[in-house]
């Protein structure tokens, strides 16, 4: 060894390669294995999650569909101000009506007109109506357009019309990241929409806000539960176990239907607090329909995935550590928060990131025991996902949530640091 | 020998809904009504045709399925019933397919077209209507005095009627309700709705209750509510409360006034198989003729879309009540009435949505 | 002999029971009593009580029945953290998520001294082991033997007059836990600490203690000197447990001035040691003799000795000594050890030889 270090060249193997180089053979082909062996999976996560979220999250910026339409059209409108206050001339109406005979007649008209309703209302409706008069007309024979077209619809005739379609003609849009922090895409550039319909940055907020509120209440109540299960004998945690994980095996909704049936105002809870006396009657206590309602039914259902990784975390803690704390003069609650808390930290860090990041994403709940309060981002994402169809805006939606979770997880990692996350 | 039978056996069946078409996925809501639409229409039809007929209980997230679906290019769904509605949006995106009523739907037994039988309701080209049915008020007959609420404003009452109301989250129906009981006359009311002071004024008088409100988001949610006493009235689809009312007995009781009717039926999915769509086609003319829209009022006390129909109407196949009087369009219940307007909340849902939600936040 | 120590002991159980279930007792009538300054072992098979007693002298356990006094006073009721006992633990128990300086520094806080002086007494512990470079790292970056001198010095920095010490180095090596065995009892000596230590190791009980315990069923079966305990074992248990041992079994004749004359199984006479109370003419006894107190030189064999035939069944060079297994009495597995020295002559299986042994080397014990 002291030959080889005091050697001024590179270390070499016995057949005269480079060290270096023949160890990074020697591990090229593990390395090899190890990948094919894994590969399966690699490909069947590719396949089934990456791909799809990544089209998802693409839809939040993809806007191809006017450009497709409308292509003549979205061509003419770069000649056309819309500051300039003036309609645009004959030559954008006939293009625009020989794009629409063949969005017509692939059926396409309609969905456009739902694509720019999300940005201005009323497009819906123009485009429908409007789609069943210009089916009839002929682009190369029944020009000029101009006229027929107000005639057909007096919005045809309005620069707003047009500046719409020419606002959001590109390709690759951020309209709906606009729309997405209550803002809009306008010829003047990005604007704040206006007050009475900002929304979605308070439910961002205010998720976080909810999600940080379960996520506290899980550690305060988790923690005694956890600590039990690793520190009772075998046979009675187990049972202890099988209560905590009970929550598992029984539906979300009747789960969450049952809270409701707890905390309704003519329900259990109430009932019991009225006939102690302790409630008056006439003054029951509002705890559904609420934040507060929707904390208590999101705590108990998200609860087992914070006992777990704590539970996990606290069996290894040897009870040793506290007999010596104790051996050294610390009282009880000095071997805890000195020696036990710190050691079940990571147990903490673990469930805390599990229940976040469940918590943010969770819409059932919300939907059924939040009422106007304590709804989340997620159900207005839920919303356009399954009602209005907005998809781009759903996308955008999804996007900053998942960059607003990455962002936390950083922190986490910048603060506590993400190796002393243990789920086991 | 065994397994390649059992290979075999796979094989057929991952191949035989296409090869044989002997199978078809009807999607519905679930529930009571599921079970009308499968005594009235299904079990018939298979005996029928000896199609087999596979329910699929997701019409609730309908649209955005068959979406998902038609982005995917595979087409799982046959016949899918909606709400008149999603069925408008589902055409406008090209995700259903046009039918058209006279050649490719029965005529009523007198001759009558099926255009002209079906009339007005006939809202979509790809929609065929099959119920008609109200979202309208019930309240409890013990906790509202004396007086029973008899009109749409008692709702906004709340020294006439204290307690809580349960109204839908949404802005279709309560902001018509709001602007009705504001003055604003019937006729006007969309006029009024498309400005945004108009929806100011809405919100603001739904606003004067809006403290009393427990806001659902699913129809069993109202019905619950009454029972449990959480509160005094609330608004919800009449075929719920006719099961509080008349099967589960609780001290509930209708009130008609300012009714919004709305419709349900089928549509079929754009991008089916020949095979599959002559299928569909086949389904849908014989689950949508006069008897059998009739038939379906004996399980659930939802009007029939047909005119024809109406007359056929009959008992509760089970309580043996007669159920003509418990239908929305019966002449007594339908005094004061509104149609939900399709064309006006296509264009406007998403904006007053969005304020609506902005001001249930606040 | 504890009434009369009771008066300067340091350490006392009086009458002690210990029972988990209520039915059974894991320590039965515990009597003990240490000095000042001395280094007691407990010595013991597992479940034999003696992990029991340290708890609860540690106070982690609660004494079902009796005294247990320190410096007089019955520290029953008094909490572990009030009883400032040093503890160093089998597996160590250093606390992973602090340093070694905080693991030491550890006691020292809960004191509330200030930190100059923790600094200065952390110093010293660390020196005292020999482990002065090491206060920055973590426990998981030093080897076993390392971490067991932390696990010495943290129990031994705060000063305690007690130190009390659970199998410390079960997990060790052999030539690092005679390493550490010598600078253990060297310390506690030079520090003048009570140390009352538990292993299940009887060598280790020989080495490093003033006075071992024998525990065995819940009950000290010898308290003695290590020498004692090695000669003069009380009962076959102890020189079952306490060294080699060959057993012969048989029933007593008769006892003339000390000497029994016991009859083995198969029908030989020989003369032993009565030492058990039980040993009474016509007892069953069993008759303990140490390997190497018996020889086979013709010249080596003592005046007076007692000789008897064998067959050598296997002779094994080990260097120092010679170890042979002979079968005597109808015992085959009869050992005896001799040194290895020019003129003793070296056996073949299958070779029949006498052997013999002093009366006094032969004890006879309980059956």
């Amino acid at each position: 060894m002291t030959d080889a270090t005091s050697q001024s060249g590179p270390v070499l193997a016995a057949d005269g390669t480079p060290l270096k180089k023949s160890l990074a053979r020697a591990l090229r082909l593990q390395k090899t294995r190890a990948l094919m062996l894994i590969a399966p999976l690699l490909v069947f996560v590719m396949v089934s999650f990456i791909f799809p979220i990544a089209k998802m999250l693409f839809k939040s910026v993809e806007n191809e569909i006017v450009v497709e339409t409308l292509p003549l059209t979205v061509a003419e409108l770069q000649n056309w101000n819309a500051e300039s206050g003036a309609l645009p001339d004959e030559a954008l109406y006939a293009a625009f009506v020989a794009d629409m005979v063949v969005a017509i007649d692939a059926k396409r008209h309609t969905r456009l007109g739902t694509r720019l309703n999300y940005e201005h209302t009323g497009m819906s409706s123009l485009f429908r109506k409007s789609g069943r008069k210009i089916k009839k007309l002929d682009p190369a024979a029944d020009g000029p357009f101009k006229e027929k077209l107000i005639d057909i619809d007096k919005k045809w005739g309005d620069v707003t019309t047009w500046a719409v379609i020419k606002t959001h003609s590109v390709k690759i849009t951020n309209g709906y990241f606009l729309n997405a922090i209550d803002m809009q895409r306008t010829p003047e550039g990005a604007q704040a929409q206006p007050e009475d319909k900002r929304i979605l940055i308070k439910l961002f907020q205010r998720t976080l806000f909810m999600s940080l509120m379960i996520t506290v209440s899980c550690i305060l109540l988790g923690y005694p539960v956890a600590w039990l299960l690793a520190n009772l004998p075998a046979r009675t945690a187990n049972i202890l176990m099988i209560l905590v994980l009970l929550p598992f095996w029984t539906s979300l909704l009747v789960r969450t239907s049952a809270w409701k049936v707890m905390l309704q105002q003519q329900g259990v809870i109430n009932e019991v607090l009225v006939w102690i006396g302790l409630v008056a009657d006439d003054a029951r206590l509002v705890m559904i329909n609420n934040q507060f309602g929707t904390i208590v039914a999101m705590t108990h259902i998200l609860l087992p995935f914070m006992i777990l990784p704590m539970y996990s975390v606290m069996q290894t803690i040897q009870p040793t550590y506290l007999r010596a704390a104790k051996s050294m003069g610390a009282t009880n609650w000095t071997a805890f928060w000195r020696v036990y808390f710190p050691l079940s930290v990571p147990g903490i860090g673990a469930g805390s990131i599990l229940v976040f990041i469940l918590a943010i994403g969770y819409y059932i709940t919300p939907e059924i025991v939040g009422g106007t309060k304590g709804v989340f981002i997620s159900n207005r994402i839920a919303y356009h996902i399954s009602s209005s169809l907005n998809w781009g805006l759903a996308a955008a939606l999804g996007t900053i949530l998942l960059g607003v979770v990455l962002l936390l997880y950083w922190c986490y990692d910048k603060i506590v640091g993400i190796d002393n996350v243990k789920l086991g | 020998m065994k397994t390649k039978l059992t290979a075999l056996a796979v094989t057929t069946a991952l191949v035989a809904p296409a090869a044989m078409a002997q199978e078809m996925t009807i999607v519905s809501w679930g529930g009571a009504y599921s079970k009308s639409q499968l005594k009235a229409y299904h079990e018939p039809y298979s005996a029928k045709s000896g199609v087999t007929i596979i329910n699929d209980d997701s019409s609730a997230e309908a649209v955005a399925k068959l979406r998902a679906m038609n982005e995917a290019g595979n087409v799982t769904w046959d016949v899918v019933d909606v709400v008149a509605a999603d069925a408008i949006r589902l055409c406008d995106e090209g995700l259903a397919m046009e039918i058209d009523a006279d050649t490719q739907l029965a005529a009523a037994p007198d001759g009558t077209s099926a255009s002209e039988d079906f009339g007005d309701l006939l809202v979509s080209d790809c929609f065929i209507p099959q119920i008609v049915y109200s979202t309208t008020f019930g309240y409890r007959t013990d906790l509202v005095g004396d007086t029973a609420p008899s009109t749409i404003c008692d709702v906004f009452d709340t020294e006439a009627y204290p307690g809580k109301r349960a109204l839908e989250k949404r802005p279709i129906n309560n902001m018509e309700w709001a602007l009705l009981c504001d003055g604003v006359a019937k006729g006007d009311v969309y006029d009024v709705l498309a400005t945004p002071e108009g929806q100011d004024k809405a919100l603001a008088k739904l606003g004067t209750i809006k403290d009393d409100v427990i806001w659902w988001s699913a129809g069993a949610d109202t019905p619950q509510l009454l029972a449990d006493g959480e509160v005094v009235m609330g608004s919800t689809y009449n075929g719920r409360l006719f099961a509080v009312i008349e099967e589960q007995k609780q001290p509930v009781a209708m009130l008609w006034d300012a009714q919004v009717f709305d419709l349900d039926g089928w549509i079929i999915p754009a991008g089916l198989s020949d095979e599959r769509k002559a299928q569909a086609l086949d389904y849908i003319m014989f689950a949508t003729d006069t008897q059998r829209l009739a038939d379906q009022a004996k399980y659930i006390s939802y009007g029939p879309a047909r005119a024809s129909s109406a007359p056929l109407v009959g008992k509760h196949a089970e309580l043996g009540i007669d159920m003509a009087p418990h239908m929305p369009t019966d002449p007594n219940n339908a005094q004061n009435t509104f149609l939900y307007n399709y064309e006006f909340w296509a264009d406007y849902r998403d904006d007053i949505d969005a304020k609506f939600q902005a001001w249930l936040a606040k | 002999m504890a009434d009369s120590a009771s008066n300067d002991a340091f350490v006392e159980f009086d009458r002690v029971q210990k029972s988990y279930d209520g039915e059974t007792l894991v320590v039965k009538d515990l009597n003990l009593s240490l000095p000042r300054g001395e280094f007691l072992t407990m010595l013991g098979p597992s479940g034999s009580g003696k992990t029991t007693c340290l708890m609860m002298l540690a106070g982690f356990e609660t004494a079902t029945h009796g005294d247990i006094r320190l410096g007089g006073t019955s520290i029953n009721n008094i909490p572990p953290h009030k009883r400032g006992i040093g503890m160093v633990f089998q597996n160590y128990a250093l606390f992973p998520h602090m340093t070694i300086a905080e693991n030491l520094s550890f006691p020292l806080e809960v004191r509330k001294m200030g930190k100059s002086v923790r600094e200065e007494k952390i110093k010293r512990a660390l020196d005292m082991v020999e482990m002065g470079a090491f206060g920055g790292r973590r426990p998981a970056q030093l080897s076993g033997g390392q971490q067991q001198r932390i696990a010495l010095a943290r129990a031994l920095v705060f000063e305690p007059e007690l130190v009390l010490m659970d199998e410390p180095l079960g997990a060790l090596d052999k030539q690092l836990r005679e390493k550490m065995q010598f600078e253990i009892t060297n310390l506690a000596h030079n520090l003048g600490i009570t140390t009352v230590y538990v292993t299940h190791d009887q060598t280790e009980a020989l080495t490093m203690s003033d006075r071992v315990a024998v525990f065995d069923d819940g009950r000290i079966q010898q308290l003695d000197p290590p020498d004692t305990l090695y000669e003069n074992p009380q009962n076959s248990f102890v020189a079952q447990f306490i060294g080699e041992n060959n057993t012969l079994e048989g029933v007593v004749k008769e006892i003339n001035n000390g000497i029994a004359i016991v009859e083995l199984d198969d029908g030989e006479l020989i003369d032993c040691k009565p030492v058990h109370e039980s040993v009474k003419p016509g007892a069953r006894t069993r008759v303990s003799i140490r390997p190497e107190r018996v020889e086979y030189n013709k010249d080596r064999i003592q005046e007076g000795a007692h000789t008897l035939k064998a067959e050598v069944k296997e002779f094994i060079y080990m260097g120092d000594i010679f170890r042979t297994r002979l079968s005597v009495a109808g015992n085959d597995e009869f050992v005896i050890k001799t040194r290895n020295a020019p003129d003793v002559e070296r056996l073949t299986p299958g070779q029949q030889i006498e052997i013999g042994w002093l009366p006094d080397d032969c004890r006879a014990l309980d059956a």
